[in-house]
């Protein structure tokens, strides 16, 4: 009897130990991370969210100053930053639904055709090229001589010089990151179309149907949770679109704030014009506006099922 | 009958398809490399037949500006921070996944949460904190800020739980301590889950722009990007050096993509990240 209790009670010290022992080498493993996540992500948000209230300069922190919300509302009187939003809301608009659409329809054929490695290289090899070298790239192509224009010159087409165009500009960085994001896109749908049984495109061939009346009752519905992941990954990168403005324009989002974005328009303001108060606040409308979208997404994807 | 039997359209309208997506896609990288071997006054001159292939594009900007240093600031950024997430992204999943602490739910919650704020909001403040520090324009300035990824630390963790619960048993019976079943259990069953972190960090580091714009304001700390960016800004009318610019820039990350692109592709397809 007096044996067993001593048994038990050593076991439950060793477990008790084992527990903080645990516990604590939980603490120590996440301890780093945990570093890094305070000192270099919640700190700064938190401080940016108090600047964004503030009229801020680093350079002069005399005359830093409360300003209440002063701030978010000029950011909505600002033709500057409404530009910059309209373009970059013209950007997503233009870019989401096509690289979307594309995506969508190499996957479908690369899915169907022998040599799927040489084309999945080929279709990804610019979602691992730097942004910088693809708009570089494309600033060459799209020169006035460059290669576009000596292509359209066949058909007897003038083209415009590209980047220095206000109506030209902004499409040609749109081209430029269908071109480069697409083939990332492809390959997620690639993998979508996997998990779809096959007994469902047989069941579907019996009652008749083909080509494509399969792809759009079959496959484009059964991708949805896919196109889903796909269109907010899309939006969310498209809203923070920067280097490419950054590149074409030599940081000026010329010509005539053509190719200005938000971020851009956050990066002069914050670091040119020093007004970091102002540039804080933009970054906070950008949040709203990404969690708005990515909100909208699954309310319509949720109300679906 | 299979899926392909119940298509009927003829398979070589898809080759065609295929094939003509696919020179889009590469002709840009065949243009640059093609431009960046002609000689200057033949850039725009020729489309096809350049009188000869000159190569001295690649040793005027090696020579004659710093790609050189660039290239070395690229990668020398590029492993210590891909280096620094290895290890504290992978700890840190596996802390979250493995073992047992008090606060171990809300902690992950609070990096799930920041996930959702775009990194641009830190913009601001990480510039200052940086330069209260005296660390812009410099190495620490360019890696330290950038060792963790709470997306990694989601994904590790979602690897780890997916390893059998008998393993740390075994473990325990041999008289492993918690870091004992980490290093000498878990680690080497996670070579897929390293691949794809050392993967991403080191292709989203390589190609970074945002960051090195703002915190390299020397031409001596200019990461490989920034390089070209300015080089291509001052040198537009010597077009064949800035695309041997681009090639160098491009040149390791296609070559790391050729290798590992198994891993790519299923890094893409399991996460979707890029």
């Amino acid at each position: 009897m007096n044996g067993v209790h001593t048994h038990t009670v050593v076991a439950h010290h060793s477990s008790r130990r084992s527990s903080v022992d645990q516990a604590l080498a939980g603490y120590l493993f996440v301890l780093p991370a945990l570093t890094a996540l305070v000192v270099f992500l919640v700190g700064p948000i938190l401080y940016a969210f108090y600047i964004s209230f503030q009229q801020f300069s680093f350079l002069d922190e005399q005359s830093n100053r409360f300003v209440g919300l002063a701030n978010y509302v000029h950011l909505f009187h600002d033709p500057v930053f409404l530009r910059a939003l309209w373009n970059t809301t013209l950007y997503s608009l233009g870019v989401v639904p096509v690289q979307t659409a594309l995506a969508l329809f190499l996957a479908i054929i690369v899915n169907r055709v022998q040599g799927k490695t040489f084309f999945r290289v080929a279709y990804y090899l610019p979602t691992v090229t730097s942004t910088v070298a693809v708009s570089v790239m494309f600033v060459f192509l799209f020169q006035p001589r460059g290669l576009v224009n000596q292509f359209l010159a066949l058909f007897g087409v003038q083209g415009p010089n590209y980047f220095n165009s206000p109506t030209f500009a902004l499409p040609a960085i749109m081209v430029m990151a269908i071109w480069s994001t697409v083939g990332q896109f492809m390959i997620i749908y690639l993998a979508g179309l996997q998990d779809i049984p096959d007994e469902l495109y047989e069941a579907a061939a019996i009652d008749g149907a083909s080509g494509w009346k399969l792809t759009r009752h079959i496959t484009i519905p059964m991708l949805r949770r896919t196109t889903f992941l796909v269109i907010v990954m899309s939006l969310i990168g498209t809203f923070q679109v920067f280097d490419q403005a950054y590149v074409v324009s030599g940081g000026t989002g010329g010509p005539l704030n053509a190719t200005l974005t938000v971020i851009l328009d956050l990066f002069i303001k914050g670091f040119k014009d020093m007004q970091m108060g102002y540039a804080s606040a933009m970054a906070f409308v950008l949040f709203a506006i990404i969690m708005i979208l990515t909100l909208i997404q699954h309310y319509l994807v949720g109300r679906e099922d | 009958m299979s899926r392909e039997a119940v298509y009927r359209r003829p398979r070589h309208v898809l080759y065609i398809i295929a094939i003509l997506y696919a020179c889009v896609s590469l002709l840009p990288f065949v243009w640059s490399v093609y431009t960046s071997l002609k000689p200057t006054d033949e850039v725009f001159t020729s489309i096809v037949p350049i009188s000869h292939l000159n190569f001295g594009s690649y040793a005027t900007i090696i020579h004659d500006f710093p790609f050189a240093r660039w290239l070395l600031n690229s990668t020398v950024v590029a492993v210590i921070v891909t280096a620094g997430n290895l290890c504290v992204n992978t700890l840190a999943g596996y802390a979250f996944a493995r073992l047992r602490f008090p606060g171990r739910g809300l902690l992950f919650y609070a990096f799930l949460a920041i996930m959702m704020i775009p990194s641009q909001v830190v913009l601001v403040p990480i510039y200052m904190l940086l330069a209260k520090l005296g660390w812009i324009d410099t190495y620490q300035g360019l890696t330290i800020p950038f060792l963790m990824s709470p997306f990694m630390i989601f994904l590790a963790r979602q690897f780890f739980l997916g390893l059998p619960k008998e393993l740390e048993e075994a473990a325990r019976i041999d008289g492993l301590g918690h870091w004992g079943v980490f290093w000498r259990i878990f680690l080497p069953l996670s070579r897929p889950l390293l691949a794809a972190q050392t993967i991403f960090t080191f292709q989203g580091n390589w190609n970074s722009f945002l960051w090195p714009v703002l915190l390299a304001t020397s031409q001596d700390m200019y990461t490989l990007p920034v390089g070209l960016n300015s080089f291509y800004g001052q040198y537009d009318a010597y077009w064949n050096s800035v695309m041997a610019g681009v090639i160098l820039l491009t040149l390791p990350m296609v070559i790391v993509f050729l290798v590992f692109q198994k891993q790519f592709v299923k890094g893409i397809s399991t996460t979707g990240i890029k």
